[in-house]
């Protein structure tokens, strides 16, 4: 697992590649609410741009820095909590506060609750270090009970934004006005935590991640460098923390739980930790799923779960690097041999997920529905979940979607084994 | 104050074992000081001791006239002091320029900055090449350090050892497994690299040892049974006795 970082930076000056992908980025992110208008789709990018922060975040612990968290939702919950107190505040006494300002405080409480667990969890990586986050991550959802007077208890804490300085006349009533504020803070997020694995820290923790014992002998503490990483994660997760607050206007504790934390590991590991780009891809993918799963069926997190094991057993770099797997083939300017094997894959392997998919919901149609109700709905197709033939029909056509998608296995070999052979085609 | 290294009674044992048995040793500064023995003498442990990898179980070290009692190794390094290990211990993940220049930046004053931009600094990218290049790696430097040959990781390996420029140099086999070649490369270099610093190396090639050393300590079995010039070693008969005679005689 190679960090690619390296590949596009050029050194001693800022040169047109360097900025091109951010300026793309700034361009999509200005253009997107014209594309998508709609307040639902607004919804999920806000969702989206706050749980890449979140992912970008973790992965300074755990693709940068080697850390495996299971805690780390608390960051962005305590962060998020804060924020809706300083917004009370604002409500309540009139305090002169841009509510543009507001994710600061997020991530200033992330960044100071970071440093005090900080100070004893990064003493090693490892097991150690897994441990004491998974307990911190237990200690805090407990207090969130017991100091009612931050946490808000079972309800949570919630505050109104629109009582801040308006900005430039903005209020921030209106889901596309939120959507650029958190796109901006987006944009900065990214380019810091982008620019921090530039700076001698951020090559060192990596190095730290690689094999601590040798850091030591080049005159780093690999406990400090462990520090410096685990605050500024918490810095960012605050800064998520503090812009969900200001989307969704509540923190409750169930935003600082375990399944939280949980839920970033998989984004992160499913976009691929080892690149940078890898946590956006994760958080990008694993929103417009959520959300298409939820509107769709009750089963989403059967279908989630499963992802994450085959990305686990058959990507463990993740979608960036399956992606990136394709580098070598585009260098030699023969992606293109790929394309015809891949798009005979297509119908097969759909067939084949959404068949498997079929019979999962069949069977949940089955045992959950109420009694004597028998029809079900399914791709827009109205059957009898009961009838013989409709599970002849989905298994059968599931089966030999997936006999098909295993033949077409050797071409795909073959086919990648041409594209990324220098000679030519010849085998 | 004129030692660089000051060993007195340096023990250490685990459980019961005795591994090392009291060892004495004064290193000026500007020696180069082989340590020679057979195998599981104690060298390996020696250098863990001075390094402060591990604690001694008695005995001082005293580096540049300073105990380094308590200490943990990133101080000893920045007081100075740099080690290669006998079993390469590199970062494999990260190419070989990012190793080479992650050995830079504590020396080169970056510290723990978090506000510099490493690619922009246009001494530290040329001191790494610099280092690259005398280790003969350039035509490997953007390759993770894992994929490389075992040579090669001995190469980087000591690479990383003279990067940040350290004044007293420990060198732990430096040359094992490397073909006769490369060995000649690397003791040049080693030469070229430890003028006006102290060095001090384990290395069972005697030819190495005799070409490079100012002096020789043999350890045996956790002690120091002979110090002094190469032919004084050669010509003592303790010494023989440890080797059985052979190896150094038959080499010179
Ligand atoms: N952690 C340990 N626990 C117990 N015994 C150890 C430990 N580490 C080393 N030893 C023992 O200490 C002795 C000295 O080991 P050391 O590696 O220092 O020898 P060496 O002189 O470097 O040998 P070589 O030439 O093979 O590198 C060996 O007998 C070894 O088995
Ligand atoms: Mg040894």
């Amino acid at each position: 697992m190679t960090d690619t970082t390296h590949s596009f930076s050029r050194p001693f000056g800022i040169s047109l590649r360097t900025v091109m992908p951010w300026l793309v980025a700034t361009i999509v992110l200005l253009l997107l609410p014209f594309v998508f208008s709609a307040n639902s789709t607004i919804t999920v990018m806000n969702q989206m741009a706050i749980t890449i922060i979140f992912a970008l975040a973790y992965n300074m612990l755990l693709g940068q820095g080697g850390m495996l968290s299971f805690g780390h939702a608390v960051f962005m919950g305590i962060g998020g909590v804060f924020a809706v107190h300083v917004m009370s505040y604002v409500e309540v006494f009139g305090a002169p506060l841009p509510l543009p300002l507001l994710p600061i405080f997020g991530g200033i409480a992330g960044l100071i609750f970071a440093c005090i667990i900080g100070s004893f969890s990064t003493r090693q990586a490892g097991t150690v270090f897994a441990m004491i986050s998974l307990g911190v991550g237990e200690l805090i959802a407990a207090c969130s009970l017991i100091f009612v007077a931050f946490f808000g208890g079972e309800t949570g804490v919630s505050a109104d934004r629109t009582y801040g300085l308006p900005v430039f006349g903005v209020e921030f009533l209106r889901q596309s006005e939120v959507y650029y504020l958190i796109a901006g803070w987006l944009l900065l997020s990214v380019l810091l935590m982008y620019l921090y694995t530039r700076t001698p820290m951020g090559r060192m923790a990596n190095a730290v991640r690689d094999n601590p014992e040798r850091a030591e002998f080049l005159g780093y503490s690999a406990r400090w460098v462990r520090f410096y990483s685990f605050i500024f994660s918490g810095f960012f997760a605050g800064i998520a923390g503090g812009l969900f607050a200001l989307n969704y206007e509540i923190m409750t504790t169930e935003n600082m739980s375990l399944v939280q934390s949980g839920k970033i590991l998989l984004i992160t590991f499913l976009g691929g930790m080892g690149f940078f780009v890898g946590p956006i891809i994760g958080a990008i993918v694993f929103t417009l799923l959520t959300t298409v799963l939820s509107r769709y069926t009750e089963l989403g997190a059967l279908y989630i779960g499963t992802i994450f094991v085959l990305t686990v057993m058959y990507c463990p770099r993740g979608l960036a690097g399956l992606l990136m797997m394709h580098e070598p083939a585009y260098r030699l300017g023969k992606l293109r041999l790929l394309l015809a094997p891949y798009l005979k894959l297509v119908i097969p392997g759909t067939v084949a997920v959404l068949g498997s998919a079929a019979v999962f919901e069949m069977l949940f149609h089955v045992r959950h529905a109420t009694p004597g109700q028998h029809e079900m709905g399914l791709f827009g197709i109205t059957f009898d979940s009961h009838s013989p033939f409709a599970w002849v029909i989905a298994i059968g056509g599931t089966l030999a979607a997936m006999v098909i998608t295993r033949k077409l296995i050797p071409q795909i070999n073959d086919a990648w084994h041409d594209a990324n052979t220098v000679e030519g085609g010849a085998k | 104050m004129n030692h660089a290294l000051e060993l007195s009674d340096l023990k250490k044992s685990y459980g019961k074992a005795e591994i090392i048995r009291g060892v004495d040793l004064k290193i000026d500064k500007g020696e180069r000081h082989a340590i020679i023995g057979p195998n599981g003498a104690g060298k390996s442990t020696l250098f863990n001791l001075i390094t402060r990898r591990m604690a001694p179980t008695e005995g001082k070290v005293h580096l540049h006239g300073q105990d380094l009692h308590g200490l943990v190794p990133f101080k000893v390094n920045r007081m100075g002091l740099s080690r290669s290990f006998q079993i390469s211990n590199i970062f494999p993940r990260l190419s070989v320029f990012e190793n080479v220049r992650c050995a830079l930046f504590y020396s080169m004053g970056f510290k723990y900055s978090f506000w510099t931009m490493v690619d922009r600094s246009k001494p530290l990218t040329e001191a790494a090449d610099a280092i690259i290049e005398q280790i003969n790696l350039t035509s490997r430097r953007d390759l993770p350090a894992g994929v490389l040959s075992y040579a090669e990781q001995r190469a980087l390996e000591i690479g990383l050892t003279i990067a940040g420029g350290a004044d007293v140099i420990m060198l732990d086999e430096p040359t094992a497994g490397m073909s006769n070649t490369e060995t000649d490369y690397i003791v040049d270099l080693i030469r070229k690299v430890t003028v006006g610093k102290t060095l001090v190396m384990v290395e069972h090639d005697m030819g190495v040892v005799f070409g490079l050393a100012d002096r020789i300590s043999v350890l045996v079995y956790g002690q120091i049974v002979a110090t002094g010039t190469p032919e004084e070693v050669r010509a003592n008969p303790k010494v023989q006795e440890a080797y059985l005679g052979t190896a150094i005689t038959a080499e010179h």
